[in-house]
């Protein structure tokens, strides 16, 4: 199993996630954004965490153009693994992968803390080992990360069991951190093959430190 | 050529900072304040002298990058 973690100046997850997924026993490769190929034998590329360009004009508005997204966007349409974690979520959304856009928190400030959050839909490869209405807990690190769609795409999203993750509170009622429409924190793509989310499951592997239960996402996406 | 880009948030969708701007005002007592919407502006000086061409690129230019039009219109201008 191969897992190539692209990297980009300002990234900043990826050695974490490089970490996680080689507890996981995966074969990770971190990828420079500069690159023109993945690795041929990638089974899962990641989008990591962090700040592109130090998230100059927009977050992420400026990695859709490096030069390797032109082979993530070609490995996304030919149906491959696509996994964006918070900064990675929101290249998802810049290059049209995934579908809406991110705001500034509602409280404008940057938030940084564990978070409970709710499985809505499970019939996808990323949530297939967690049950719907289980709730979990996993760190939230972001600034912008106030998801924004119009109401025909919500409803396109509903409709095809596409809304993955709410954030909720302990006992899974909506608590809403930063102003996301019906406090949405994970989406996929209409062929269930991309992935976007705020929460960093590669934050949650080890329950002495907190929490793990990023892992059975992780290795959900593996088990694909 | 001169060429400034407006680019604001679309009617209806919230602005958080405008709205934290707003509040902050109120705090000052400036109470006669509405409503505060946040964009922001860009200054490009582009080659060229035909203005219809110009603009035609750089709202290339937005469409592409400057602006991202899920949630955020722009104007062009044309000093």
């Amino acid at each position: 199993m191969k897992v190539s973690v692209v990297v980009f100046p300002g990234t900043n997850c990826e050695i974490d996630t490089k970490y996680a997924y080689e507890k996981l026993n995966a074969d990770v490769d971190l990828v420079f954004h500069k690159d023109e190929k993945l690795p041929q034998d990638t089974d899962i590329v990641v989008l990591p965490g962090g700040f592109s360009y130090g998230d100059y004009l927009r977050s992420a508005a400026i990695a859709k153009f490096s030069p390797i997204m032109k082979d993530v966007i070609k490995f996304a349409n030919e149906g491959g693994k696509v996994l964006g974690i918070c900064n990675g979520f929101q290249m998802l959304l810049e290059m049209g992968l995934l579908p809406g856009a991110m705001k500034r928190n509602a409280n404008v400030h940057f938030i940084s803390k564990y978070h409970n959050l709710r499985v809505v839909n499970n019939d996808n490869i990323f949530l297939q080992k967690l049950n719907v209405n289980d709730v979990v807990n996993i760190p939230i690190a972001h600034g912008e990360g106030n998801y924004f769609i119009d109401e025909q795409e919500l409803q396109e999203l509903y409709d095809n069991n596409q809304v993955l993750l709410k954030y909720t509170d302990e006992n899974g009622i909506d608590k809403n951190p930063n102003g996301s429409v019906d406090s949405i924190a994970c989406i996929c793509n209409k062929n269930k093959n991309v992935f976007g989310l705020m929460p960093h499951p590669e934050r949650a592997i080890e329950s002495l430190l907190g929490s793990d239960d990023g892992v059975k996402m992780l290795e959900g996406l593996m088990e694909g | 050529m001169k060429v400034i880009v407006n680019i604001q948030l679309k009617e209806g969708v919230l602005d958080p900072q405008g709205k934290a701007v707003h509040h902050a005002l109120g705090a000052l007592k400036f109470n006669d304040v509405n409503d505060v919407r946040i964009g922001k502006q860009i200054i490009l000086d582009v080659d060229g002298e035909d203005k219809e061409q110009i603009r035609t690129k750089v709202a290339d230019m937005c469409e592409d990058l400057l602006a991202n039009t899920v949630i955020e219109n722009y104007e062009i201008e044309i000093a």
